[in-house]
């Protein structure tokens, strides 16, 4: 920051660190970072027919001897069986084809955006914005009479001539990614919108006086340089949707088993926290990776701002 | 030039359409008559009525405003502090760490939320007594957990705009620095402030799965209601409901957006 700081007095200034500082620190801390460290725990107890449902971890038993015992078969439940490894192999698999195709159809979208008519643009993105605002469930809900056999679509396909007996979309895996798309695609919009309206076009133009066409142009200068916004809007879309469970236990079927659907099973259904904790737990260690690539980005493209 | 743009203002069509038309024929079946959603039987506003009759519906709907509004009151606090900070504060021990901790929350998946909150409350509840049951007050504490990230992000990007030179005048005229940022500041990241605050409330109003989990048995959110009638199928009520959603919501923007223009 080259602002230059007022000269404020010192007791002020102190006052000021501890509120703005310590007060959202103190928040997060405790009701962000220590559930995990709790999820942790109970990701290493049993389950047990009690209340809450988990051994302790550790127990004080006669002459002061401190019995701590670790159970680890929760993890290695999950690495064995198939269904929990193909949950998160499936629910990789959705996440990044989901953000490849919210790639494919929001890049064009967010760059026809960033080139309109200043006047229009402020409509365009509001328009993005706006559906964004209306609830999550209702439009995932949406689709159910879109989709179904005797739905919308089929009845629009039957119409045009195109399809003689009804398609089934619902509970498929195809259901899974219109809907992941259609939720998520404002998320890849908005930062790659974020990031072309700041493109400088005196180098497009550059680029073209060397002799570069177009399409060269975009390859060489606007690509390179919406790398930050790609990023940005790809780890938006791909790391909620690996624990996504709304839209894959409305819209997919059977084939289409997710982690986020799994561990909500696990807890609402089988009432076995220690082994919903130990699948939040890997899902978490599964994140990390794309979660510090998102950071990394972003304090690049806040850095590169003019 | 003129040519080039056709492919893409068809993808910008496509687009909107992909988003626009689910919505559309929601709110178009809301006034069929028939109960089933699929088949036009005639404009009929029945589903309205009934919607207005569902006790149990307007219920959740009412614990989902409070706890709505309460959450976006005090992430709007929460979020401006941590909005100042990060603009205010350029440098303090633990930057990065908070940084992290701000934006985690936008991204983490809600299961992950959901359960770690929960075990929290569990764990605090065998540990301090506190909170000695699970509704309102527990819903209202997750939500403020991920709607203060918003929050912050929305007032940061307008503080970080602010022209200084307004403050460092008051400043200099003798003002104290509380009293510069409630008469100065404060008039002007108002409607940053007013978004966050509508945002906020939005995300509330709209989680499920959060809610599920640190939810007590008697409190039941309109999501909760929502979720627990679409998975027995299709149902116009529903319909209606989310028409009156999409207008509501249609409308605060509206509003939002305009009080924005005329600040600027």
């Amino acid at each position: 920051m080259a602002l230059p700081q007022p000269s404020r007095p010192a007791a002020t200034q102190v006052l000021s660190r501890l509120v703005n500082i310590g007060i959202p620190y103190l928040w997060l801390g405790l009701f962000f970072l220590l559930p995990f460290v709790i999820v942790l725990q109970i990701s290493l107890a049993e389950p047990a027919l009690a209340q809450p449902p988990y051994t302790p971890l550790w127990q004080w038993i006669e002459d002061g001897l401190l019995q701590i015992q670790l159970n680890l078969q929760n993890f290695l439940l999950v690495g064995e069986d198939s269904l929990y490894l193909s949950a998160f192999l499936n629910s990789l698999q959705v996440a990044l084809i989901s953000t490849l195709l919210c790639l494919l159809l929001g890049y064009p979208m967010a760059y026809a955006i960033a080139t309109a008519p200043e006047r229009l643009r402020v409509v365009l993105l509001m328009l993005i914005i706006l559906p964004f605002w209306t609830s999550f469930l209702i439009r995932v809900y949406a689709w159910i009479g879109i989709l179904k056999s005797n739905g919308l679509l089929n009845d629009f396909l039957i119409w045009l001539g195109l399809i003689d007996s009804p398609l089934t979309i619902l509970h498929t895996q195809t259901a899974v990614y219109i809907g992941v798309v259609y939720s998520y695609l404002p998320f890849m919009i908005l930062p790659l919108y974020a990031n072309l309206t700041r493109l400088d076009h005196g180098l497009l133009e550059a680029a073209a006086d060397l002799g570069c066409r177009p399409f060269c142009g975009f390859m060489r200068v606007t690509l390179p340089l919406s790398m930050a916004g790609i990023v940005a809007g790809s780890m938006l879309v791909f790391i909620p949707v690996v624990g996504e469970f709304v839209i894959p236990d409305l819209l997919g079927g059977p084939q289409s088993l997710m982690v986020g659907k799994l561990l909500w099973t696990e807890f609402f259904s089988n009432k076995d926290w220690p082994l919903a904790s130990a699948l939040a737990i890997v899902m978490l260690a599964l994140l990390v990776i794309p979660f510090v690539m998102m950071q990394r980005w972003q304090q690049r493209m806040e850095g590169g701002r003019p | 030039m003129k040519r080039r743009r056709w492919p893409l203002l068809g993808m910008l069509v496509f687009g909107y359409a992909f988003l626009y038309v689910p919505i559309v024929l929601l709110i178009a079946y809301s006034f069929n008559e028939s109960r089933l959603v699929t088949v036009w039987s005639g404009f009929s506003t029945r589903w309205y009525a009934e919607l207005l009759r569902n006790q149990q519906l307007l219920d959740a709907a009412w614990l989902s405003v409070r706890i709505a509004a309460t959450n976006a009151t005090l992430a709007v606090v929460l979020g401006t502090l941590a909005a100042n900070a990060l603009v205010r504060h350029p440098r303090f021990r633990g930057r990065a760490g908070f940084e992290l901790l701000l934006t985690a929350p936008l991204v983490m998946p809600d299961v992950i939320i959901g359960l770690s909150l929960l075990l929290l409350f569990v764990a605090m509840q065998q540990g301090i007594g506190w909170p000695a049951g699970r509704g309102f007050t527990t819903i209202t504490i997750a939500h403020i957990t991920f709607s203060m990230a918003y929050v912050a992000v929305v007032v940061r990007a307008r503080l970080s705009q602010l022209d200084r030179s307004l403050e460092e005048a008051a400043m200099d005229l003798g003002a104290r620095p509380l009293g510069v940022y409630r008469m100065i500041t404060l008039p002007l990241i108002a409607p940053a402030l007013l978004s966050g605050w509508l945002l906020a409330f939005t995300l509330s109003l709209d989680d499920l799965v959060i809610a599920s989990f640190v939810a007590g048995p008697g409190s039941t959110t309109l999501p909760m209601v929502i979720y627990s009638s679409v998975r027995m199928g299709v149902s116009p009520q529903i319909n209606a409901l989310a028409t009156l959603i999409v207008l509501l919501v249609a409308l605060a923007v509206i509003v939002a957006g305009l009080s924005m223009r005329q600040r600027r």
